[in-house]
């Protein structure tokens, strides 16, 4: 068997260092912000400091901290591991509070820092395990410090079931009955088979990353990288926490969702809701139906006449002009009445209950058309990538010379997501000055964006000679975006944007 | 033969061996997939005074690694008991019987039977749980999965 020591050195190289540490402490927060925002005057109003991790990283960066608790506290790695997961890593606090009072902590986490040895595997003289009632000198068995000592099948069938099954990690504790008694790492390695040990190991680095505020994991398919940044859950309403990780996904770290940038991520989530419950039938009621004059009840005319009762208030109107039926006298089933007086009155009426419906899908409408660009995003490269090919072959460039084109499409595309989600920022901020600023930039950006599109789509023999423009353009469009990102996160910083919601 | 079978095999031959303690007692063990067994509460408790009732242990091939699903159940002259704790569909709320929180394998047939008979001896109330009526008529799922909230420990 492995010492405790050797289990978690795997060759890797202990990264996690000053400047992350920094992250620990809620108080410093704020200081390392500002540092940082004078240290590199480069940085945009809209970007966030971050760091990726690998898996390694990960995994030597907590044991880093296990060594740190186990020479403060004088305990071994295992027993260390234990506190500070269950203390969720938050160091000062476990130091203090186990200078304080260790018995009661001791007993908490379920650990004996005295017992140190007689735990492990051995044999016993005529032992009887009270789980599966078999008996034998030749039986392995299997105890924690407490002492409850059942056979090693058992507790691998216990192991096992928790790790595999329950996906159970740091939790784990004795079989016995009411006994808090906690597994460290390397007893459950003496216990299981490797496997299960490897799963039980990624399961602990999964808790690690989900119990630090400041770390995540990235959520792409099949990516293995940890983003640590230093942004808060509660700071999420002056900042969007935009990280890009080292397998290319660019998502927020607040929410986890894909870059949303400028809307902060309580507007995305309200949002992303309203679509889902609304569009679709708020696209359908204004395809098909109106409103009754009197009671604005919703109505559908699903075939007959234009002669309508509704059913709520009895009230009868005209389908076609909205006024009042009796005022068609004997010209029935026939209106020519548009202009009359009491119709542009219903009208009116009508078109205010519609307001807020054709407000809501006019951003909607160009939100979506924005996120059918970006679904075509895919698309668009493939062919840029053909395009380059085919250009080189036409015009004598070199890949080097083309790249240009790559560039523009990466720009676009960052774009249009941009773009989108400005249109849920504008659905949900209050009309006032400042919105006139907010909407020019949107404006441009929008302008630039489709002058860039079109440029894209020229055809091969004419993109050599386009060569300049686009390039121009494509630098004109980035900083268009950045102008845009940079207004509405200083907004955000210093609580300008008034909107018409409250942000939770 | 699974982990479940062996143990079960074990604990029926003890019981069979040294018997049960008082007021429990085996109804039927035919398989290793359920089992039936009575109990009686002794002593002055009018609630339950000269009754039986019938517990049945569902035994996954997990057992004793998880819990076995118990419930009441009815049959000849056999009521569910009344029982802050006890839902009139047979449902019992007992944290022992929760594979997250009381269970250990370390429990089995017998003392789980002690420890129901034990909650039905300290029990002054003739009531069922809050919310009864809805959780029987709606309630779908088996007994060991559902989240109760163990937070009376005083019967």
């Amino acid at each position: 068997m492995m010492s405790d020591e050797e289990y978690f050195s795997d060759g890797s190289d202990g990264t996690f260092q000053d400047d992350s540490m920094r992250f620990d402490d809620v108080e410093e927060e704020d200081q390392y912000l500002e540092d940082t925002r004078f240290d590199k005057p480069v940085k945009k109003a809209y970007e966030v400091d971050f760091k990726v991790h690998s898996d390694q990283q990960i995994r030597s960066g907590q044991q880093a901290q296990f060594e740190e608790i186990s020479n403060i506290l004088g305990l071994d790695i295992g027993q260390a591991a234990l506190l500070l997961r269950h203390f969720k890593w938050q160091k000062e606090k476990l130091i203090e509070q186990y200078m304080d009072n260790p018995d009661s902590i001791n007993k908490a986490v379920g650990i004996r820092p005295e017992a140190h040895e007689d735990t492990k595997i051995t044999k016993v003289k005529d032992f009887v395990c009270d789980i599966c009632c078999d008996d034998g000198d030749s039986m392995e068995t299997f105890a924690l410090p407490c002492g409850h000592r059942y056979c090693v099948e058992c507790y691998r069938h216990y192991l096992t079931q928790k790790i595999k099954e329950e996906g159970e990690s740091a939790r784990i504790q004795c079989m016995g009955d009411k006994c808090t008694m906690a597994f460290d790492a390397s007893d459950v390695q003496a216990v299981v088979d490797d496997d299960t040990f490897t799963r039980y190991k990624t399961l602990l680095d999964r808790t690690y990353v989900d119990d630090r505020e400041s770390l995540r994991w990235c959520p792409a398919p099949n990516c293995i990288y940890a983003i640590e940044c230093g942004v808060r859950q509660k700071q999420l309403n002056q900042v969007v926490p935009t990280v890009l990780c080292d397998c290319g996904y660019q998502f927020c770290f607040g929410c986890g969702l894909a870059d949303h940038l400028p809307c902060p991520c309580s507007l995305v989530k309200k949002w992303l809701k309203k679509c889902e419950d609304d569009s679709e039938t708020a696209n359908w009621i204004s395809a098909h139906t109106k409103e009754c004059p009197i009671c604005v009840s919703t109505i559908e005319k699903n075939g007959g006449c234009n002669h309508m009762t509704c059913r709520k208030c009895r009230h009868e109107f005209c389908w076609v002009c909205m006024g009042p039926w009796s005022e068609h006298g004997t010209s029935w089933y026939n209106c020519n009445r548009f202009e009359e007086k009491s119709g542009i009155d219903a009208r009116d009426t009508q078109a205010k209950s519609r307001a807020s419906l054709e407000r809501y899908l006019h951003y909607y409408n160009r939100y979506a058309n924005h996120e059918q660009s970006a679904k075509l995003d895919k698309e668009l490269y493939t062919k840029t990538e053909k395009k380059m090919t085919q250009l080189q072959s036409t015009s004598g460039m070199s890949w080097i010379e083309v790249q240009y084109l790559d560039n523009a499409s990466k720009v676009l595309q960052q774009c249009r997501q941009t773009l989108k989600w400005t249109y849920a920022f504008a659905f949900y901020l209050e009309k006032n000055n400042l919105t006139h600023i907010f909407e020019d930039n949107q404006k441009d950006l929008e302008m630039a964006v489709e002058q860039l599109s079109e440029l894209f789509e020229k055809p091969v023999d004419q993109l050599a000679n386009l060569k300049v423009e686009m390039m121009d353009k494509t630098a004109y469009v980035s900083s268009r975006r950045i102008m845009l990102l940079e207004d509405t996160a200083k907004g955000l910083a210093e609580d300008r944007w008034k909107f018409n919601v409250e942000l939770v | 033969m699974s982990f479940a079978v062996r143990r079960l095999q074990k604990e029926l031959s003890k019981i069979h061996k040294d018997g049960l303690p008082q007021g429990i007692s085996l109804v039927k063990a035919d398989d290793f997939d359920e089992w039936l067994l009575d109990i009686r509460v002794f002593g002055e408790n009018p609630l339950y005074k000269g009754q039986r009732f019938r517990l049945k242990f569902k035994f996954g091939n997990n057992y004793p690694i998880e819990p076995p699903e118990v419930t009441f159940t009815t049959g000849l002259e056999r009521q569910i008991p009344m029982h802050p704790h006890i839902y009139s569909n047979g449902i019992i709320c007992l944290d022992l019987l929760s594979p997250s929180q009381g269970w250990s394998p370390v429990q089995n047939v017998e003392s789980v039977c002690v420890s129901i008979q034990s909650m039905l001896a300290s029990n002054r109330k003739n009531e069922r749980p809050e919310g009864n009526d809805e959780f029987v008529a709606r309630n779908t799922k088996s007994p060991k999965h559902i989240n109760f909230v163990y937070d009376d420990p005083t019967v």
